[in-house]
């Protein structure tokens, strides 16, 4: 059980690590500096491969391997990082996702993921082979050296300090075990970090029988470690004797010239440390050994005839510093990796979804003390509810807080659709990104992802023409996408436009005409033309690609858009293009909403929606139109008790409300729209925790969902939109329905 | 002859509980494993533009949960409320989520065991009632009960789209 729940653990830190790794490989096209990207797609892949090898998952080690093998070329410089390879790459890329989530056995089982393997691997060789045989076609050679001295020796020795070997050199006081220190403790809780891969004893400091003290120590030790760890743990496992003993650490990735230094600084005879050295490294891979004896060897004499005096100067004195600063720079990096580390935190959403309905229980009780603390008026009473309410507040704002995502994560992904899109249909296209900042409601993230796919393909494939077309148009050759979001009265906006050719309406309304979805001489407002577009089984691409002009899709689109209660609203001019709106809540969870009633019934507006609210009497209403004129404006306004069909009966305070009956208005705002709601009672402004009707109630019309009062009586949250559609279906079919109920 | 769901009931289980209650002199039987509690009858908000047949919403310690009049949905006229109505809250657990419910009924009366061969076939016609809705029906002191299949009568797929035909209208 454990055990898969690690693997979950592994999925998920896969699909991470590979997601950021496409963002890098698409931004290695922008960067100057590669170097810094490519090192993090390496590290990236090199985590899969090692995650995937602790789990035995053979399949996800043996691609990925070639993969890294071609990174790491990359990284050195070996190889010219170009768009093809980088194309190739994200093409691995998304074949190790698709192998991080099957099983070994289905892989060997699945013909068409082998042969994808197969040919991927084959794609890759042009940048896999060795640079000795080909290095006169590759232009490596013009490349600057910094990371040729680096590699001067093999690639296998740079791997096999990969592979998380950490080397560890001992030389305890000699009072050691008079304090009590016992070494071989130090050694055995090393073996909890990680796994000792060799150790060796060093005993030439042994004296003559003579001489010998048995309460002094004697011996020293040279280990490796294999072990997932940072140079911090390790240096803590030796707290207790840091200050009189010579520690030295050298994390898996220094390269040969560190060990040199180890051996220079070290008191012990050089060879004999050499060869353990090698001893230690050598575990694994007996050829890699060699390979490493050579380079340090190598390093040994290159340094002994460049700077033979210097490095025998500093040799006992200085090179310790060295080391000292060497490793002080490492903690360093160690600690910024740390800090990034902390600084976000894996949560299961389920148990963040279980906060945020506890949170809105205690908004819902906290109104109720209120209500009660108003009864029974006690000052200090009121004092402490007062600061309780604004904590409520503040928790819940954090809460929700916690569930906000900036929208740029998502936006980023387009990069990649934008990419294969264009580079399919043989189009340029440049896609801009704005307000990438926006927050919004991770819920919804996650269910706009299908439709801003559609809307993105769509637009790139029928949207912005091909380069033929655009240079005859005078446009640039390269079409724009542009992903824009904002914030808007209570709602996120997010724009996808594009400078393509537009919408072109009579085609639209040709189009419609065939399939029979409009009839011919029908009259529609260009809105209404743009919109055709969502309607199933509309396409008007002339060449159905694969991409998109299957009519599939749009209608999909606006589905997904409206059931997490937003719309999309399409602006498009004739060959200059073509833009879709979509406006969605913030949040679905908790709102700040406007208490009103209508017969006894309890309503809660948006308070996002409302421009203000005042007495509807006050007004000079046009009874033909069903219009008030606020200050010069003519607005339209609706009946609560009407569209809801609330009837007096319902109302409990009969008389009440007919002593001071007086209709109040609230005038609402819905993207261009404003409009007005006629009630009975307005009650104020309230926190409201937003209650799922449950799927019977998924068709009701006007209503977006409930809340629960500070008296445990229910209301209804209007759905802005959808109340105005309603009232719009509503004086369509029966036009003189106000005038009626006003006479009666 | 034995009936078919009889036999098929009872390779799942020998002896199934229902909770009897009572709708204008009739019984019926909901299993109860799928009632949660039963409540005294005290105000149901309405909600706007629903079929005669939801009679409301109640806050039942926090979560709001529909109320239905079963004598409606069930094709008889609708139930009268009186000072011993009361509201049998049940779960169901249809498409990988648990559907809590409240029914109206005029009173509770107890809980019966029946073994698989007490529960016999509804008869195709003659109960006014879908034979779909009925699971079977059983005979305890001289009266018969009608046992519900909750989840066919109560189907939230099914309630959501008769609200949805309201709104079409």
């Amino acid at each position: 059980m454990e055990f898969s729940g690690a693997l979950d653990t592994f999925y998920a830190e896969s699909d991470e690590l590979l997601e950021s790794m496409e963002e890098d490989l698409l931004n290695l096209e922008d960067v100057d500096d590669k170097l810094e990207s490519l090192n993090a797609i390496f590290r990236a892949a090199h985590t899969i491969k090692g995650s995937s090898g602790i789990f035995g998952l053979n399949h996800i080690v043996e691609f990925t391997h070639v993969v890294e093998s071609v990174l790491d070329r990359a990284r050195e410089s070996k190889i010219q990082v170009d768009s093809v390879l980088i194309s190739v790459l994200l093409k691995c890329r998304d074949h190790i996702a698709s192998l991080v989530h099957i099983s070994e056995s289905e892989y060997r089982s699945d013909k068409k993921l082998t042969q994808i393997s197969g040919e991927l691997i084959a794609s890759l060789t042009p940048w896999t082979t060795h640079s000795s045989k080909n290095s006169s076609s590759e232009p490596d050679k013009q490349q600057t050296g910094i990371s040729i001295n680096d590699s001067a020796g093999t690639t296998t020795d740079k791997e096999q300090i990969q592979s998380g070997l950490w080397h560890i050199s001992i030389r305890l006081n000699k009072n050691c075990l008079k304090d009590g220190m016992d070494p071989v403790s130090f050694i055995r809780y090393l073996g909890t970090i990680g796994s000792i891969n060799f150790i060796e004893t060093i005993t030439s400091n042994l004296p003559e029988y003579q001489q010998y003290e048995a309460e002094n120590l004697y011996f020293a030790y040279e280990l490796s470690l294999k072990a997932e760890t940072d140079l911090q743990t390790l240096e803590d496992a030796f707290m207790f004797v840091q200050e009189e003993s010579d520690i030295t650490i050298i994390p898996p990735n220094s390269n040969a010239a560190d060990y040199v230094k180890l051996i220079q600084s070290l008191p012990e005879e050089d060879s004999r440390l050499g060869e353990i050295l090698v001893a230690c490294g050598s575990i694994s891979k007996k050829t890699l050994s060699k390979a490493l004896i050579r380079q340090i060897e190598q390093g040994m004499e290159n340094k002994n005839e460049s700077r033979i005096g210097e490095v025998l100067l500093e040799q006992k004195s200085v090179s310790e510093e060295i080391v000292e600063a060497a490793l002080q720079k490492q903690k360093e990096s160690e600690k910024n990796k740390k800090q990034k580390e902390i600084s976000f935190v894996r949560v299961e959403s389920d148990r963040l979804d279980y906060l945020i309905n506890l949170i809105g229980e205690l908004v819902i009780n906290n109104q109720r003390v209120d209500i009660i603390s108003e009864r029974i008026n006690d000052n200090f009473l009121n004092e402490a509810i007062e600061s309780l309410g604004r904590f409520t507040e503040k928790i819940r704002d954090a809460a929700l807080d916690l569930r906000m995502v900036p929208i740029g994560g998502t936006f980023q992904r387009f990069k990649r659709v934008v990419r294969d899109t264009a580079q399919e249909l043989g189009k340029e296209i440049n896609l801009v990104i704005e307000g990438a900042e926006t927050e919004l409601d991770r819920l919804m993230v996650e269910k706009l992802v299908d439709p801003l796919t559609h809307i993105v393909r769509n637009a790139i494939d029928h949207g912005i023409e091909p380069i033929e077309e655009r240079k005859k148009a005078n446009k640039e050759n390269v079409g724009t996408l542009k992903l824009s979001a904002y914030h808007q009265a209570g709602h996120i906006v997010i724009e996808i436009s594009d400078d393509g050719k537009g919408l072109d309406q009579n085609k639209l309304m040709g189009k419609a005409i065939e399939r029979g979805i409009i009839e011919e001489g029908q009259q529609l407002s260009r809105q209404e033309i743009f919109q055709l577009i969502f309607h199933p089984g509309f396409s008007t691409a002339e060449n159905v690609t694969n991409l998109s002009g299957r009519g599939v899709g749009m209608d999909v689109v606006k589905r997904n858009v409206e059931s997490l209660q937003g719309s999309v609203e399409i602006s498009s001019e004739l060959s200059i293009g073509t833009t879709l709106r979509i406006r969605l809540p913030l949040t679905l969870a908790i709102i700040d909403g406007f208490h009103v009633e209508s017969r006894g019934t309890h309503f809660i507006i948006p308070q996002a929606t409302i421009i203000e609210c005042m007495d509807f009497t006050m007004h000079k209403t046009d009874t033909n139109r069903q219009c008030i004129n606020l200050r010069g404006e003519m607005i339209p306004y609706i009946r609560l008790s009407q569209v809801f069909c609330l009837s007096e009966s319902n109302c409990r305070t009969i008389e009440q409300t007919d002593k001071k009956h007086r209709d109040k208005l609230v005038v609402v705002q819905f993207g261009e729209h404003v409009a007005s709601i006629v009630v009975d009672e307005l009650h104020g402004e309230i926190q409201t925790v937003v209650k799922p009707m449950g799927q019977i109630f998924q068709n009701l019309k006007g209503i977006g969902g409930s809340t629960l009062l500070g008296n445990g009586e229910i209301a209804f949250i209007i759905d802005v939109p959808q109340l105005i559609d309603l009232a719009v279906g509503l004086e369509s079919t029966h036009p003189d329905l106000d005038r009626l109920s006003e006479n009666e | 002859m034995q009936s078919k769901a009889a036999t098929n009931q009872a390779d799942v289980a020998q002896n199934r509980q229902f909770l009897t209650f009572c709708l204008d002199k009739e019984f019926f039987g909901m299993e109860l494993h799928q009632t949660r509690e039963i409540l005294e009858y005290n105000e149901v908000t309405p909600v706007p533009l629903m079929p005669q047949f939801i009679t409301g919403v109640i806050n039942l310690r926090g979560e709001v949960v529909p109320i239905i009049d079963l004598s409606l949905r069930l094709g008889r006229p609708p139930i009268k409320l009186h000072k011993r109505t009361c509201i049998v809250v049940i779960e169901i657990y249809i498409d990988d989520q648990y559907h809590v419910l409240g029914l109206l009924a005029d009173s509770v009366s107890e809980v019966i065991e029946v073994t698989a061969e007490d529960i016999e076939d509804a008869p195709a016609f003659g109960a006014k009632i879908k034979a779909e809705f009925i699971l079977g029906i059983t005979k305890k002191n001289h009266h018969f009960i009608i046992l519900l299949d909750a989840e066919k009568a109560l189907s939230p797929r099914e309630l959501a789209y008769l609200i949805e035909s309201e709104f079409d209208k």
